[in-house]
């Protein structure tokens, strides 16, 4: 059977938060679809719900109302453990602080996906090392997070990322941290990952060098997409 | 594993609140066990003294006397061991204010009854020679300065004129309990005075003292010895030494809940300590705990991270309070020998001391855990940056 060329649905999704007796409205009736093997940079002001619709399709926050479809699995039915393994099988995470461990080791950081899966050591050790080779940090696999540079770093989080082979992989502001040359290496390597491993992949970023990388640039604003 | 892994990076990762909080705890750990071993050694005095020997008075009132006649019926009863006697001799030295207890005892009996009592052998060979020999224990020797030889002098009370005696030797106590200030002199020399000067007295004793081959049939050896004498002329009333140490040590009873108190405020104020550094931790740690869950990691995982961390640091603690424990309470021992020359570190101890670090440590990372995990992912990570 022909998987379907979505991967993800959004349909009339939307969120608040409540501060107090206030509610802000955060998202607002949003629907869009993402095609699989999409690169996708979503733009916008500070405030307007970017990371928050990324957290939504990752499944680490919960909508209002809507539904969210990824790859035919709607997902605002899941339970919170269903949700977890969820994510442990289907989204690779790259944050703007790269969020690696600081207790463990490169090798280590990017193996921590594989041990919720049943792989055995020296699978998750072939895993790992065709990782670290997609991104060109094996020979620094044994360093504390603390001994390598921020792109570096940024590296090893993309190897985390993938090495669990997931349907897709969110960037909120992945090169929000870095100099110019180290996010520019970095945008190399997602943009590799989407051409060369078809890999989706949905970016939010401010910054329109990263941002024009991309194949497809949406912008929202005040919780909306505007055309 | 990774868990495990990472478990031991943490507790490492700021060595110097973990320094602290292992010290802290280690000290409360060391406080704990000695004050246990206090009350145990406490306990052992007692235990020790009494649970042999039987007391056999008059069942009237201990003022009124027994006869002497009694003493080979006592002494062949079934299951004793060995039967002394004495009397209450309440001499007074010098004035009143310098009370101390003084018995006219059988001597040779006496101190096989009282093993506790270490006496020299030449010393205890001039003191059965000599009817006038006394002996003293160490403690009394040392308040009024006596040395071996001195002539001492007691102001009867209940046995009227001035008697006197000489110092023929001190005896040390072997265990806690054993009262080293005690004045016991032969019991003959009280009844061949009395002899001559109150005949009708002579031949009395105040009590029997009775070992018991086994200390669990001591109720039953002292049923016997009562049913012996009843319808006698003196019906008797035997009664454990416990029972009647028991009733002395009442007071002491207060002192111990006291102490037992001070241990359980130990715990209390290192559990707050280490819920400190445990609220302080995960604090600190909000953000990995989120990025652990994004990745699929549950709240189980957290859970174990935060409790295994405090785990960690409170068995750490815990080991090196009992390292401390063993010289601590051997240097108590030397300091306060006139109190508890027991003072041993009970095993059991050892074993409180890992029921509280593993009690500690899971009391006190239990909130800091349920609101680790309890945190939704989304306000974890924006903690980051
Ligand atoms: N947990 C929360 N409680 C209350 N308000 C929140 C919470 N999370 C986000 N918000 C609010 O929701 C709005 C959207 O937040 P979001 O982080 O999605 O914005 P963003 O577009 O990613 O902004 P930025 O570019 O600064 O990262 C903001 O006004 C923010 O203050
Ligand atoms: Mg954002």
């Amino acid at each position: 059977m022909e998987s379907p060329s979505n991967i993800v649905e959004i349909r009339r999704v939307s969120k608040c938060y409540h501060r107090g007796d206030l509610v802000v409205p955060v998202l607002t009736d949003i629907t869009f679809d993402i095609a699989r093997g999409e690169f996708l940079a979503i733009m916008g002001p500070s405030g307007s719900g970017k990371s928050t619709l990324l957290n939504l399709m990752a499944g680490i926050d919960r909508l209002d109302t809507g539904s969210i479809l990824v790859d035919d699995t709607d997902i605002t039915t899941l339970s919170e453990t269903e949700l977890a393994s969820w994510r442990s099988s289907s989204v690779g995470f790259i944050f703007q602080f790269y969020n690696l461990i600081p207790v463990l080791t490169a090798f280590e950081n990017v193996e921590l996906p594989l041990h919720l899966t049943g792989l055995s050591k020296k699978e998750r050790r072939e895993h790992v090392e065709a990782a670290l080779r997609m991104v060109s940090l094996t020979e620094r696999m044994d360093h504390s997070p603390s001994q390598l540079s921020g792109g570096e770093q940024q590296r090893v989080a993309i190897a985390r990322a993938i090495v669990t082979d997931p349907l897709i992989l969110v960037a909120d502001e992945p090169t929000g941290d870095l100099d110019r040359k180290s996010a520019a290496d970095v945008l190399d390597l997602m943009e590799r990952l989407n051409r060369e491993l078809n890999k989706t992949i949905i970016m939010v970023t401010h910054d329109p060098h990263a941002a024009g990388r991309a194949h497809l640039i949406r912008h929202l604003e005040k919780g909306e997409f505007i055309p | 594993m990774i868990i495990l892994k990472m478990i031991l990076k943490n507790a490492f990762r700021r060595k110097v609140r973990t320094g602290l909080t292992v010290l802290a705890f280690a000290i409360a750990i060391l406080a704990f066990g000695l004050l246990r071993t206090v009350i145990s050694a406490w306990y052992t005095g007692v235990e020790a003294s009494s649970a042999s020997r039987l007391v056999v008075r008059n069942a009237v009132s201990l003022i009124f006397p027994l006869p002497l006649s009694y003493y080979d019926k006592i002494r062949h009863t079934d299951g004793v061991s060995t039967a002394s006697y004495g009397n209450w001799f309440g001499g007074v030295y010098i004035s009143e204010k310098n009370f101390f207890a003084n018995y006219a005892v059988q001597p040779n009996t006496y101190l096989k009854l009282y093993p506790e009592f270490v006496l020299p052998e030449d010393q205890k060979d001039d003191f059965l020679r000599d009817r006038r020999g006394f002996v003293a224990g160490r403690k009394l020797a040392e308040r009024f300065g006596w040395e071996i030889g001195d002539i001492v002098t007691l102001k009867g009370t209940i046995f009227p004129g001035s008697w006197d005696f000489q110092l023929k030797g001190i005896y040390q106590g072997r265990t806690g309990s054993a009262d080293e200030t005690l004045f016991l002199f032969n019991w003959e020399y009280l009844d061949e005075t009395l002899k001559q000067i109150a005949p009708s007295r002579s031949g009395q004793v105040g009590f029997y003292l009775v070992g018991v081959q086994d200390p669990n049939r001591s109720a039953d050896v002292a049923r016997e010895i009562d049913t012996m004498f009843r319808n006698s002329l003196a019906e008797t009333f035997t009664e454990t030494e416990a029972a009647f140490i028991m009733g002395f040590i009442s007071m002491g009873q207060a002192i111990i809940q006291v102490i037992n108190i001070v241990s359980i405020v130990v715990i209390v104020i290192i559990l707050t300590v280490v819920a400190n550094t445990m609220a302080m931790t995960t604090r600190e740690r909000i953000g990995e705990y989120a990025v652990l869950k994004t990745l699929g990691y549950t709240g189980s995982h957290t859970f174990a991270l935060i409790v295994g961390e405090a785990l960690v640091i409170t068995s750490i603690g815990s080991i090196l309070g009992i390292v401390l424990t063993y010289p601590a309470a051997a240097g108590f021992k030397q300091g306060l020998s006139a109190f508890f020359p027991t003072f041993n570190v009970d095993p059991s101890t050892i074993v409180y001391d890992l029921g509280i670090a593993v009690l500690v440590g899971s009391a006190a990372s239990f909130i800091p855990a349920i609101q680790a995990v309890r945190i939704r992912i989304a306000d974890g990570l924006r903690r980051i940056g």
